[in-house]
Order: structure tokens, then C-alpha cells, then sequence
């Protein structure tokens, strides 16, 4: 457990330069914090794998959050619910993601519309752009302040992403509730499975992007290191 | 073995990285109620609390009983004209039970019910052993850790909040009523928060090592000389290190 900085002593500002696992040769934990040798691979004390904050490891983000926009396609054109009224008498209909806002808003819904809407809509979109912008700009220098920045952008799109699912939920709990024979029917579309794995995609590409980088330039490899091989 | 603020540049000993910004800091024992937290980034690194272990394991236990509730008992019913439904969560989950959905079936269970169950258990199995004096149970760490990596997957808040929506979708269709499970999952969120919140990763690291689970030679012993310097250092509201 920690409480003292190292070799800046306390009295420094906050953007003094603050001496880094990596700076000092050292890799630490992400997952206890404890510190090891330069070539550590598995941490002694949480049995994590350890790694040096690299833009690496920036090829899996990127990776998941192709497969995450590939499947957030299909879960816009293909239809979520597919509604049975009266047999099909009253009209059978098939609702995509932004027909349910619409329809919800057409019965004057207007706050759980909202809420639909951010959750399907524009927390998706939104995290596709910040990890894009997060991964682009990854390793780059950067000040203090755009760091900060950057971490708290990043703990928003960590914190956030998991809403998503709700749409999902939503699809499940009615698809399963509503079955009143003839009277009315709902069972749930294929872009509900395109969303669940696309929200997963994006949550695993979100959790592979190592915050440290955020914290400095990186090159990809110096070349102290190729030619210390 | 470590003493307090002693640490070695070379192989790591006695240092902690913040796992949020890499920034090395001086590892050192907290007192009960002490919050560390990292120089750079804020996060907090160290806040052991009295009695924390023995709450987090209540809770768990609560949110187990709760879920076992939580998937008996019917949760939602409708009816309209004659006609009538009712759903358990199960029932929810088997929705996607038709065709190529079932994979979602799986996905949605696991989510919904198998992680934040199984994590639940996790943390009993970790802390429960740990809660007087004891030594912390076989593969204490490994259970621990697999906790951490689950917590951003299990989704119960999440689906009440789809529940709520669900409902206001339907209400113009029929007659919906809430069934005890409903009320129980509600409850299993305010558990599950509380639980977060009393949840100290790092604290919970470090009891596990003193009490004899890892044997890497790398655990911090409390200093009493240095915790109270520190001690009147905060009382006298200087820095001076």
C-alpha cells in the first residue's frame, strides 16, 4: 500500500515530471500495482500477466473495435422486435432500433424514448469516436492537462459502456412476457444478438487499451533496444 | 519481508506502480482509515476500513439469497382480455431460446444471474477465512482475481433499468404486475453497490500477503516509528517529507 511519492517530493506541482514504472525500468502490475524486474512476465503476487505500457498493445483495440462497428451495422438495418397483433390481423411489425424510439415517442414516452435513445444510440457512436480518438492519439506526447483529459474520457467509455446492454434487456424481458396467444405476440429480431456482441466488442476493446499510455510518448521500439539484442 | 519505506530501484521491492498511470510511488502500511492515493492521477491506491472484510461478506451472502429469490419467484405478468402471461427470469433468458439466438440465452443468464452470483461466492470463499485472523483459504488469490476481471460483466443494475423500460413499452398493450423476483432484484442492486463501494482491491492484495498466502518475500511490515511521524505530519497539517 502506498502513500509516498518517490523521488519528486511532495512539495513539487502537479505537472512536475513524475518518475514511472517504466522510466525506471520496472514494469508494474495492473492489476495490484506491485512493481517487477524489466522482463517479469506474470506478476508474483496477483498471477496477472505483465507487460510494459506499449503501442502494442494498442493492434487489440483497434481489433475489437472493428468487430464491434462491423456488428453495430447489422444491429441498425435489421429489425429488434418483430410484433404479432391479433393474429396479424392489426398488422404484423418489425421495429429496428431507431423505429422503437419513434414509436415510443409516438405514444408520447418522451423521457424512456430519451432514455433508449442515449443507451442504443448515441453511447454506442459516441464510444466508437473516444476509443478511435483514445487509440489515435495513444503513446503521442501530450500535457498534463490533455492526459487528464484523455484518462477521464477513458473512464467514461469504461463506465458507460456496459448501458448499452440495456436495449437488449429490454427485447428479452418483452419477448418473453408478451406472448398472449393470439392476441398480441412479440419475439426478438436478429440485430438483438448484432447489438449484444457489439456492445461486448466495444467493452473488450475498451478494457484492452492500457491507460498508461495516455501518460506519455512511446515509440514503438527505441533504438537502444534493437541494438541491445 | 519489507520494512516500511525501505525499496530497491533495481528489482522493484518495496515500490507500487499506480495500475492507472505507472506512476512509482514508496509502498508503505496504512493505518485503518487512511486513504492513499495516487500523486499524478488520484486514484485511489490504499483505504483499509475497519471491519470492511465482514461487511463485504454479509453482503454477499444477502445478494445470494436475494438471487436465489430473485429467479423462483415470478417476476412480471401481464394480462389483457382474457389472456395472461407470466414471466420468471429464466423465462426472460429463454426468450432467445429459439434457433440461432440461443448463444444470446447463455450470454443473458451469465450476465444477468451466473456472473454476479459466482462473484458473490468468489468474495465469500476470499474474505470469509480473512475476516478475524486467519489465513486466507487455498487459491484465495486466484479466486480474488477472477472476481476483478468479472465485475465489469455482470449486469443485474443494468437489466433492472431494461426491466423499467420494458415495462413502459408494454403498459399501453395490457396489464402488467410486478412479482416478488422484481422487487428482489431491485434490492440485489443497492447490495451489489454497497458492496463496490466496501470493495478495496488493493487492501484486500495486501491481507491475503500478510496473512501468509504468497511467499515472494515482497510484503510491506508496518513501520510503528514511521506511521507516526506520519500521523502528526497530518495532524500538524505540514508536508514536509
Amino acid at each position: 500500500m502506498s502513500a509516498r511519492p518517490l523521488p519528486p517530493p511532495p512539495e513539487t506541482q502537479d505537472d512536475s515530471p513524475v518518475l514511472t514504472a517504466h522510466r525506471a525500468g520496472l514494469i508494474g502490475c495492473r492489476g495490484c500495482g506491485r512493481v517487477w524486474p524489466h522482463a517479469t512476465e506474470f506478476c508474483g503476487r496477483c498471477g496477472a500477466h505483465i507487460y510494459p505500457p506499449d503501442r502494442r498493445s494498442l493492434q487489440a483495440v483497434w481489433a475489437w473495435w472493428l468487430a464491434g462497428l462491423i456488428f453495430y451495422i447489422p444491429a441498425n438495418l435489421l429489425p429488434m422486435l418483430k410484433t404479432r397483433t391479433f393474429g396479424g390481423l392489426a398488422g404484423n411489425s418489425e421495429a429496428t432500433i431507431v423505429g422503437g424510439v419513434i414509436e415510443l415517442l409516438h405514444y408520447g414516452n418522451y423521457g424512456v424514448a430519451a432514455v433508449v435513445f442515449v443507451a442504443s444510440i448515441i453511447v454506442p457512436i459516441g464510444k466508437f469516436l473516444v476509443i478511435a480518438w483514445l487509440a489515435t492519439v495513444a503513446g503521442r506526447p501530450a500535457t498534463v492537462e490533455s492526459a487528464h483529459t484523455r484518462l477521464r474520457a477513458l473512464e467514461a467509455v469504461e463506465f458507460i459502456g456496459r448501458w448499452s446492454m440495456i436495449d437488449v434487456f429490454v427485447v428479452a424481458i418483452l419477448s418473453a412476457l408478451v406472448q398472449l396467444g393470439f392476441v398480441a405476440s412479440i419475439h426478438p429480431g436478429p440485430a438483438a444478438v448484432s447489438f449484444a456482441l457489439s456492445v461486448a466488442f466495444t467493452m473488450l476493446s475498451a478494457q484492452s487499451f492500457d491507460p498508461r499510455l495516455i501518460w506519455r510518448g512511446l515509440p514503438l521500439r527505441t533504438r537502444r533496444d534493437r541494438t541491445a539484442e | 519481508m519489507i520494512e516500511a519505506g525501505q525499496f530497491d530501484l533495481e528489482t522493484g521491492a518495496g515500490l507500487m506502480a499506480c495500475p492507472r498511470c505507472d506512476a512509482l510511488h514508496v509502498e508503505d502500511e496504512l493505518s485503518e482509515g487512511e486513504t492513499a492515493r495516487c500523486i499524478r492521477c488520484a486514484k485511489v491506491l490504499g483505504r483499509p476500513r475497519a471491519g470492511a472484510f465482514t461487511q463485504i461478506v454479509a453482503l454477499s451472502v444477502t445478494s445470494l439469497v436475494l438471487m436465489i429469490a430473485a429467479i423462483f419467484f415470478p417476476f412480471l405478468e401481464i394480462s389483457r382480455m382474457g389472456f395472461g402471461n407470466a414471466t420468471s427470469l429464466f423465462g426472460v433468458a429463454l426468450a432467445f431460446s429459439h434457433g440461432w439466438l440461443m448463444p444470446l440465452t447463455v450470454a443473458m443468464l451469465g450476465f444477468v444471474v451466473g456472473l454476479p452470483a459466482l462473484r458473490a461466492l468468489l468474495l465469500v470463499y476470499v474474505l470469509l477465512p480473512m475476516r478475524g485472523d486467519g489465513p486466507p483459504a487455498r487459491h484465495a488469490g486466484e479466486a480474488f482475481r477472477l472476481s476483478e476481471l468479472l465485475r465489469p460483466w455482470s449486469m443485474a443494475e443494468i437489466f433492472v433499468i431494461g426491466t423499467s423500460v420494458a415495462l413502459v413499452k408494454v403498459a399501453g398493450l395490457a396489464t402488467v404486475s410486478l412479482g416478488p423476483a422484481f422487487w428482489a432484484f431491485c434490492g440485489l442492486i443497492v447490495v451489489g453497490a454497497a458492496s463496490n463501494v466496501f470493495t478495496c482491491s488493493a487492501t484486500i492484495w495486501d491481507t491475503l500477503e500478510d496473512r501468509g498466502a504468497f511467499t515472494d518475500g515482497r510484503e510491506v511490515v508496518a513501520d510503528p516509528q514511521a506511521v507516526a511521524q506520519r500521523r502528526s505530519r497530518i495532524a500538524t497539517g505540514g508536508r514536509a517529507g
